[in-house]
């Protein structure tokens, strides 16, 4: 039950974060974090598939509502609700690790916590990026978009997971 | 029947990503086209309020900015008020001539950085803000407003695929189109110049008023970079967008009483 409550303050919290503050910054004209897609990778293990997809889609429904950009969050969302699984598969070599009910920095270690995040943040952003403009054909100026937003929002992904870290020490 | 079910079962996780891939770019593309964007893109009260909210905090960071440029307008205004109250007004302006009219509002939301851009204002069906009117602000056109609700009205701003504005060369009186392509919030892009018509460096565009959603000779913006076609077509131009769309916080709505009269006449979609 406070597994549940966890979760949607996480997502109630990570929602405002990114409308409030992330979405009005902006480096260089049009570099723009995206740290909401946490809440999905911070789902437990347990969960099961249909339930992880709708929340990657229901996520970025919620996004799209802010953003006036209907299906384009929640598109991407359902991508990295779908990759998920193959990600924790290929980095713990299991598709539920033991002893642990879901990814985190504390649980799962640094190593571990920062390829699985940075996978999963390209992953989101890549299908993010060609939904919105919907073609290649500026492929070389979307691919630096990418990239840049890809290690502004690992950055702070990886500040937020310390963040919580030392609260749950305390 | 029964290894479909299997089928279904087996692959349940993956039929669903797809299902709901599907969704969400039917949902994106109808959102493209000019006018489902604006029957789709419903304004939500919930954001608009949130957005409100924040936008009433950080207005304070502006005040200072906010103040000078009215403060530059009514100086404006007055010395055009003065001009006019001197000048005997000819014949045919009578007083029940007026046919546009300004509403001021504040933008709430907006977003420069993304390939489509809108913007949220805090002016509604109530305040008698309606679908295809016109944004201004103080520097020049800010954009088109798409749909409305009771109390907000979202607009797509000249940062967008779809908006596409009537323009005219200030120097020539030639007529062009205004598009965006993306990237820089600071430069627009002006096609479909005829090719006998050569244009300088800092040439000011205005809207034509062809599309009756903004009034005449409002300033667009600057010619930046005047590119002639190498095959002999028609030319464009890379021009500076008047309005600085990164800070537009102040703007007023555009409304055209003889709208509805014109657009019968004419019976051309307007797509500004």
């Amino acid at each position: 039950m406070s597994n549940l409550l966890t979760n949607i303050l996480r997502f109630v919290g990570l929602i405002l974060l990114q409308v409030l503050v992330l979405n009005n910054i902006r480096l260089g004209g049009y570099i723009n974090p995206f740290v909401y897609i946490l809440f999905v990778m911070m789902l437990p293990f347990s969960l099961p598939g249909w339930l992880l997809l709708l929340s990657g889609f229901g996520t970025g429904l919620v996004m799209d509502l802010f953003m006036s950009t209907p299906g384009l969050h929640a598109g991407a969302g359902v991508f990295m609700a779908f990759m998920r699984p193959y990600v924790i598969e290929l980095a713990t070599g299991s598709k539920e690790p033991e002893n642990v009910n879901m990814p985190s920095l504390s649980q799962m270690g640094l190593r571990w916590w920062f390829s699985y995040t940075s996978t999963l943040v390209l992953m989101h952003h890549f299908a993010l990026f060609f939904l919105e403009s919907f073609s290649f054909s500026q492929f070389g100026g979307t691919l630096m978009r990418i990239l840049f937003s890809v290690m502004f929002s690992q950055i702070i992904i990886l500040l937020l997971s310390f963040f919580f870290l030392q609260k749950q020490k305390r | 029947m029964y290894n479909l079910i299997r089928f279904l079962q087996k692959h349940n996780f993956v039929l669903l990503f797809v299902l709901l891939e599907i969704v969400s770019v039917i949902m994106l593309t109808r959102s493209h086209t000019y006018h489902r964007a604006a029957v789709s893109h419903t304004t939500n009260q919930i954001a608009s309020r949130l957005y409100e909210i924040n936008s009433s905090i950080t207005a304070y960071y502006s005040l200072k900015n906010a103040n000078d440029l009215l403060r530059t307008q009514n100086a404006e205004l007055l010395a055009r008020l003065a001009q006019m109250e001197t000048s005997i007004l000819p014949p045919d302006t009578l007083p029940g001539d007026v046919v546009f009219d300004f509403l001021p509002a504040r933008v709430i939301k907006n977003t420069t950085h993304l390939r489509n851009n809108y913007i949220i204002i805090n002016k509604g069906r109530r305040d008698g803000v309606a679908k295809d009117m016109g944004i201004i602000d103080p520097e020049g056109v800010v954009g088109i407003i798409i749909s409305v609700s009771d109390r907000y009205a979202s607009a797509m701003s000249l940062l967008h695929k779809y908006a596409t504005l009537s323009v005219r060369f200030k120097n020539n009186d030639q007529i062009a189109n205004l598009n965006w392509k993306g990237g820089d919030y600071r430069f627009g892009e002006v096609v479909d110049i005829p090719t006998h018509v050569i244009l300088q460096k800092g040439d000011t565009i205005v809207t034509s008023g062809h599309s009756f959603v903004f009034p005449e000779n409002l300033v667009v913006g600057t010619i930046e970079e005047f590119i002639q076609s190498e095959r002999g077509n028609l030319n464009s131009a890379r021009i500076r967008f008047a309005v600085d769309f990164n800070k537009v916080r102040n703007v007023y709505v555009v409304k055209n009483f003889h709208k509805e009269e014109l657009n019968s006449l004419s019976k051309i979609k307007t797509n500004e």
